[in-house]
């Protein structure tokens, strides 16, 4: 999400990034790109040129910071502008006293109002909540039975009655009450803003029900009209926020940028995937970084705080830094990491790595599980010392795992150079933030030690962390792994077929997560 | 090389997480102690109370008509864009009441196209190409660039190719429908059976949706609504089985045409268009033959529209965009991109909800809405 637009600006502020001086050509010229960049990401025309002007501003006006580059200092100042337009706040509900607490949903024809409706429902079911949904949507054919339908594997109930959608969201209002529902949430018909007497119906809708928050869903590949379309809403039904939907294609989300800026409501939530899990409140913060390439650590850390077992992480990173990390620490990693979801999700939070990587790894469960069933169908000893490893124990391990010995041979090559990889002091640094004494981990640090607010302190530490140390995209890791991937690393693919055989061997143990979802379809 | 970034995600993580997660964790409440203070208790449903929530599907809209066989005068583009109007026109009327084309005037041009989601580089070469004329004497006068420029955009977008749907070929003749999610697809199948009834076709819907939930029973009232057959398969099933079996019926039963529809899905998501280029590929299987692969665009989209087609194009071998939702108040010029950077026209515009709300693309109505 974000990425091509994070692509672009990457672009042009690394060129920038290492110039020691700049000139005034210099600036208007990234300024210029800067804008052609927004544009090209949907961003609408006003909120480009308001925030080409902050970030002028910024760079003119800012005294200058000795520890920073002049071209760090736009980088800085692009950040600084980014998070001041997306809206630094994280939305924080809070529950009617007497419940249910009432959220409609309102938008455009096909913008996702009935799959976000279940999504939230799902969300608010997690937070400890009983909510319940309301299907006004009667106009579109079939959207109550999808409703049901959704409801149903979210595990939340759905009323409606064929009635009209004012009458409907009455009635669930009441049914709410009556069987004690603490969260009702309205799905509306999708709707033009420019259509007077639809607009007249959502208004008797929220009258109906006076919901305590109304958002309006908007799809990120929307484009100049999400403004227009916004502050129609707005006028109409006065938003709280904006639910922003398939972020996980590959649209620039510029929508997002200006629905802010213009409406002056926040992105409260965003759905990045068809699984009804995938949805979340949106960190407009962080989305900054992510914009600007920097990833997404502090995401990263909390799913992490919440999953990991402390020792286990603890253990491995010290053995990691000590050069010691052994295939049986692989293991045991890989079921921490597996915790947190997707690889392939996971890599996109990471700071520094390059795109290209984050294209290609198109990772899934089973190649995980492969290469599980390979170090399991080792000998502890052998996962200590893979030098150990002659052609025929190679070739028990793939009987073993269900693999071949290619298979085999290549995730041992592959971990050396991981290996070799991690020692070398280039990767490492570049990792710690651009070689510049581990900003990254000092920055990390501080964070957990800062008495301010963690998340804010976090991300000020980061983003200095990050800028300061030449940036984490441009920097070590990203041009690492670039020429190691440039150079190649054995035959593409070797390893990614699946092989159902290793079903019945002892990797096959371990199940691919079950919610895949849309995998198998 | 799938296994190298498998074992560099795994260290990189441990790393980064490890050294987070090692450092004592102070004040981990706070994160997300903010949010309950104005909670109250959760109230779970009292025992004794049964929640009443409906068992039975509600009929959802207008109960199944009597399939309507006329077909009402179509709507003008015109008189439905005219709703759009104001911002482009706007432009326009500010631009012609200056004398010269100064600096200004062209920012506003600039900014008219793009609001019209015409996209940058789009609109720089059109834009480029106008500058040059006004240099070279050949334009003068805020007038006659306007001139010009509509005269561009009404070239680039009529080509041709045309606006025609093919229905050639021996056999089973299949339309394919194609595009991101909630962009319109099967109502526009719903819309297009209809168009092609009154033509006097005997029409098969393919309900190849199979994954969004409810997606085939919206295709079957449209099915009932216009009167025409429709083939369905079972809700997560294969499409292209369902696909196949519509082929199948329609040579059994002499249908001369096949809709299918698909389930949404973005140009990004590499297994999703695997699975569309096999629907497309068992549809093509004699006695089909896919005559047309239709991509269907909100016309909200604003940039992305580009990528989608181009993704879809190379994927299934797009043959003509449909844009619908013309009636809001966007403007679609991404398909004036897509045209001039792919070549695939527009071969229909929707227009609305209502079961005719479905046009034939008119280039000269089209920019006509832009620009009056």
């Amino acid at each position: 999400m974000f990425d091509a637009l994070s692509d672009r600006l990457e672009g042009i502020l690394g060129r920038l990034r290492s110039r020691g001086r700049l000139s005034d050509a210099d600036v208007d010229e990234a300024l210029a790109e800067i804008r052609t960049a927004l544009l090209e990401a949907d961003v609408d025309v006003g909120v480009a040129r308001s925030l080409v002007a902050g970030i002028r501003a910024r760079v003119v006006g800012e005294e200058l910071s000795k520890s920073l580059s002049p071209g760090q200092q736009v980088v800085k100042a692009v950040h600084d502008q980014l998070v001041e337009v997306l809206g630094g706040e994280t939305l924080r509900l809070a529950y009617a006293s007497a419940p249910p607490t009432v959220i409609l949903l309102a938008g455009l024809q096909g913008s996702g109002k009935t799959t976000t409706s279940a999504k939230l429902a799902r969300w608010f079911r997690q937070q400890g909540r009983n909510p319940l949904l309301v299907g006004a949507d009667l106009q579109r054919p079939a959207a109550v039975e999808q409703l049901r339908i959704l409801g149903e594997q979210a595990g939340v109930p759905v009323f409606s009655e064929p009635t009209d959608p004012v009458a409907v969201a009455a009635a669930g209002l009441r049914e709410a009450q009556r069987v004690g529902r603490d969260v009702l949430i309205v799905d509306t018909a999708g709707r033009l803003a420019i259509d007077e007497d639809l607009m007249d119906e959502v208004r008797r809708v929220s009258s109906a029900v006076s919901p305590h928050y109304t958002f309006l869903v908007i799809d990120a590949m929307t484009g100049q009209d999400a403004v227009a379309t916004a502050r129609a809403f707005h006028d109409a039904l006065a938003l709280d926020g904006v639910i922003l939907t398939k972020l996980d294609g590959d649209a620039r989300g510029g929508a997002a940028l200006s629905v802010k800026d213009v409406v002056g409501r926040p992105i409260a939530f965003a759905s990045t995937g068809e699984r009804l899990a995938d949805f979340d409140l949106f960190h407009p913060d962080r989305m900054a970084s992510r914009i600007l390439g920097m990833g997404d650590v502090l995401t990263l850390i909390e799913q992490a705080e919440r999953e990991f077992d402390h020792d286990v992480a603890t253990e491995g990173a010290t053995r990691l830094l000590e050069g010691r990390f052994t295939l049986e620490d692989f293991l045991s990693q890989l079921q921490q990491v597996k915790k947190l979801g997707s690889l392939g999700g996971l890599l996109s939070l990471m700071p520094g790595v390059p795109k290209e990587l984050k294209q290609n790894a198109n990772i899934d469960d089973g190649q995980v599980a492969q290469v599980e069933a390979i170090i399991r169908s080792m000998t502890p000893r052998e996962r200590g010392e893979p030098a150990l490893l002659d052609g025929s124990r190679r070739s028990r391990i793939a009987r073993g795992s269900g693999t071949t010995t290619q298979e085999v041979n290549q995730l041992l090559r592959q971990f050396k150079e991981a290996q070799q990889l991690m020692r070398s002091p280039g990767m490492l640094s570049g990792m710690l933030g651009g070689g510049a004494k581990g900003k990254m981990a000092q920055a990390l640090a501080e964070r957990m030690g800062d008495p301010g607010d963690p998340a804010t302190a976090g991300l000020d530490s980061l983003s200095a962390g990050g800028l300061g140390g030449g940036g984490l995209g441009g920097g070590g890791m990203g041009g690492g792994l670039g020429r190691r991937s440039a150079t190649g690393l054995g035959p593409a693919g070797g390893a990614a077929k699946g092989r159902p055989g290793s079903k019945k061997k002892k990797g096959g143990r371990v199940t691919p997560k079950g919610d895949g979802g849309r995998a198998g379809r | 090389m799938l296994a190298l970034w498998i074992v560099l995600a795994v260290v990189v993580a441990t790393l980064v997480v490890g050294l987070v997660v090692a450092v004592p964790r102070r004040r981990r409440g706070r994160r997300d102690g903010g949010s309950g203070s104005a909670t109250t208790a959760t109230i779970d449903a009292p025992p004794g109370v049964a929640p009443r929530i409906e068992a039975e599907p509600a009929p959802v809209g207008a109960p199944p008509e009597e399939p309507e066989a006329e077909v009402g005068a179509p709507p003008e583009l015109r008189d439905r864009m005219g709703k759009t109007r104001g911002l482009f026109s706007g432009y326009v009327r500010a631009l012609r009441s200056r004398s010269s084309v100064d600096n200004e005037a062209w920012d506003d041009l600039e900014e008219a196209l793009l609001r019209a989601d015409v996209g940058v580089v789009t609109t720089t070469a059109l834009l480029e190409d106008l500058r040059s004329r006004v240099h070279a004497g050949e334009l003068r006068g805020a007038d006659a660039v306007v001139a010009a420029l509509r005269e561009d955009l009404r070239r680039s977008l009529d080509t041709t190719a045309g606006t025609g749907l093919s229905h050639e070929g021996d056999g089973t003749c299949v339309w394919l429908f194609v595009g991101v999610n909630g962009v319109g697809k099967t109502t526009t199948i719903g819309k297009v059976a209809r168009r092609e009834k009154a033509a006097g076709r005997s029409v098969l819907l393919a309900a190849g949706d199979t994954f969004r939930a409810a997606a085939a029973e919206q295709l079957d009232l449209w099915a009932q609504r216009t009167g025409v057959e429709i083939v369905r398969g079972a809700e997560g099933g294969d499409p292209s089985a369902v696909v196949f079996d519509a082929v199948q019926r329609a040579q059994a039963r002499g249908n001369d045409l096949v809709l299918a529809d698909t389930a949404g899905r973005l140009h990004t998501k590499v297994n999703l268009v695997e699975e569309l280029k096999k629907i497309r590929r068992v549809a093509d299987r004699p006695p089909g033959h896919v005559n047309e692969v239709l991509l269907v665009l909100d016309a909200t989209t604003g940039q992305n529209g580009l990528t989608q087609a181009r993704q879809f194009l190379d994927a299934v071998g797009v043959t003509g965009v449909v844009l619908t939702k013309l009636d809001g108040s966007a403007k679609g010029g991404i398909v004036i991109a897509i045209q001039r950077e792919l070549g695939l026209p527009v071969k229909l515009v929707g227009l609305g909800e209502g079961p005719d709300d479905l046009v034939p693309f008119d280039a000269d109505e089209f920019v006509a809405a832009l620009f009056e």
